[in-house]
């Protein structure tokens, strides 16, 4: 069975652009994942439509904002929160902000260095 | 006159959850208008040991994320790792990877039965899911020598083989247990009792479950046609398999789905032991992976999403599991609003939540 399963880079400037582009064509949310890179983090937004996945890589600075997507996916909340929770990613106006508080984890932003 | 509403604290410690979820209710009466989720109660960080762990031995931390999802949490991280380094698993060893996947599949899907039967106050019926499902578990143990953790996969294929005894031994397993489950199946579909807690419960909508992203027998209650064994990993695409679905959306279309997914599952292990191929279960993987793969793995919750991202040493740099219960809060949390005080553990339920993937 022949499906999608890419990952495209993409800059913030065009990134809610093409978040709401995907919305328009009926994609849905798969998953958000934090990954820390030098000087900042690489989130992925996997979208998909019947068996296609594709997904956006957004390259962030360590102290740049990101726009949450739950104003176009109210479902994406969960994952959104985790990722800033976890990796200290600095990301705005969840609909539902745990606001650090999803997990009880005793350190903050466990996974933001590495090792 | 303004409305007061009250808003009253849901678990984490409840009867009916056998794990710890939270949740705000709001209240008018005794319908609920409003729900807010709280989870992170055990909370442990497996994802971050992959950074100082050997690739290799990240196999068994993977699989340890939970005990009910183990074996398809080992497979899709070495599923992840397959792709990124061009391993070819041998067919023999895909076939085994399916069977067992698929013996999970009927060893969960159980398990929650007993749980909703549990959970309507229906003990004998509990107590005859759970004795069905331990002769699952016993296959477990003398596949793998174990019932919870089977510690079988590793990169590039699996560690223990069948020998044809041991797979005719599943075979009668399997076709004694298919009789036998029959009638414990008909008691949910029939039951008056069981059919009033969930006929017409908590509808979701083929929209609406595509919208919000409900995957596993949540989505396909609602009637859309996915399963992702449909994407041919291990050696499902050398199976017939069609997802198994449902229109009606609710509670009792969820049963009823989980329910004929059990018998898809002996069909798909009859399936499988009449196909295996002899030959290796594994190949000699040589080197340290460098790049990064999405997997998806349909676990019996749901579709899971696999990530790993290897920077050419033995320590990977980022596994990241989107687990199925991750996908399916949010939409339950929206069929939450409306329903009866009373039908929220049902409806919980229904969407058979698993903490320790989500908060792995």
């Amino acid at each position: 069975m022949e499906f999608l399963n890419t990952i495209e880079e993409i800059s913030m400037d065009k990134f809610m652009q093409e978040v709401i582009r995907f919305k328009m064509e009926g994609w849905h949310v798969i998953q958000i994942c934090a990954v820390r890179v030098d000087g900042g983090y690489e989130l992925s937004y996997s979208f998909g439509r019947d068996y296609d996945m594709r997904t956006l890589r957004l390259k962030v600075a360590e102290d740049e904002t990101v726009p949450s997507i739950t104003q176009v996916f109210h479902t994406a909340y969960l994952q959104e929160n985790e990722a800033a929770e976890l990796f200290g990613v600095k990301i705005e106006n969840i609909d539902l902000d745990f606001k650090g508080k999803l997990y009880r984890i005793s350190r903050e932003t466990p996974f933001k260095e590495k090792g | 006159m303004v409305k007061e509403f009250s808003t009253i604290p849901f678990g984490p410690q409840h009867p009916v959850l056998p794990e710890p979820v939270h949740l705000d209710l709001i209240l008018d009466d005794e319908t609920v208008v409003g729900a807010v989720p709280n989870i992170g109660f055990i909370h442990r960080g497996l994802e971050k040991l992959v950074e100082t762990k050997d690739f290799k031995e990240y196999v068994y931390v993977a699989e340890r994320v939970c005990g009910i999802c183990s074996f398809g949490h080992g497979m899709g991280y070495c599923e992840c790792l397959e792709n990124i380094m061009n391993i070819e698993v041998p067919r023999r060893g895909n076939y085994l990877r399916t069977i067992w996947m698929e013996m999970s599949r009927v060893h969960s899907h159980l398990l929650w039965l007993g749980l909703l039967a549990d959970a309507l106050g229906f003990e004998s019926l509990f107590m005859e899911s759970w004795k069905l499902r331990e002769q699952i578990l016993d296959m477990f143990d003398a596949t793998t020598g174990g019932r919870v953790i089977f510690s079988v996969n590793c990169v590039g294929g699996v560690l223990k083989d069948m020998d044809q005894s041991m797979l005719n031994n599943i075979l009668n397993t399997v076709n004694d247990m298919e009789k036998e489950i029959r009638p414990v199946t008909e008691t949910f579909l029939n039951d008056y009792t069981v059919g009033t807690r969930l006929h017409g419960l908590g509808v979701l909508t083929a929209d609406e479950a595509k919208v919000m992203g409900a995957v596993g027998p949540m989505l396909r209650a609602s009637g859309v046609s996915y399963d992702a064994r449909k994407t041919g990993y291990a050696a499902y695409g050398e199976l017939d398999l069609e997802p198994v679905i449902d229109t009606d959306g609710d509670s009792f279309a969820r049963c009823r789905v989980r329910i004929n997914e059990l018998f898809q599952s002996f069909d798909l292990i009859r399936q499988a032991i009449g196909k295996i191929p002899e030959g290796d279960i594994s190949v000699p993987v040589k080197g340290n992976p460098e790049g990064e793969h999405f997997m998806r793995i349909e676990q019996p919750r749901g579709e899971a999403i696999y990530y790993v991202k290897a920077n050419g040493t033995k320590y990977i740099d980022r596994f990241r599991l989107r687990t199925p219960t991750t996908s399916n809060i949010p939409p339950m949390v929206e069929l939450i609003k409306g329903c009866q005080l009373a039908d929220v553990a049902l409806l919980i339920l229904t969407i058979d939540p698993c903490i320790s993937c989500t908060e792995r």
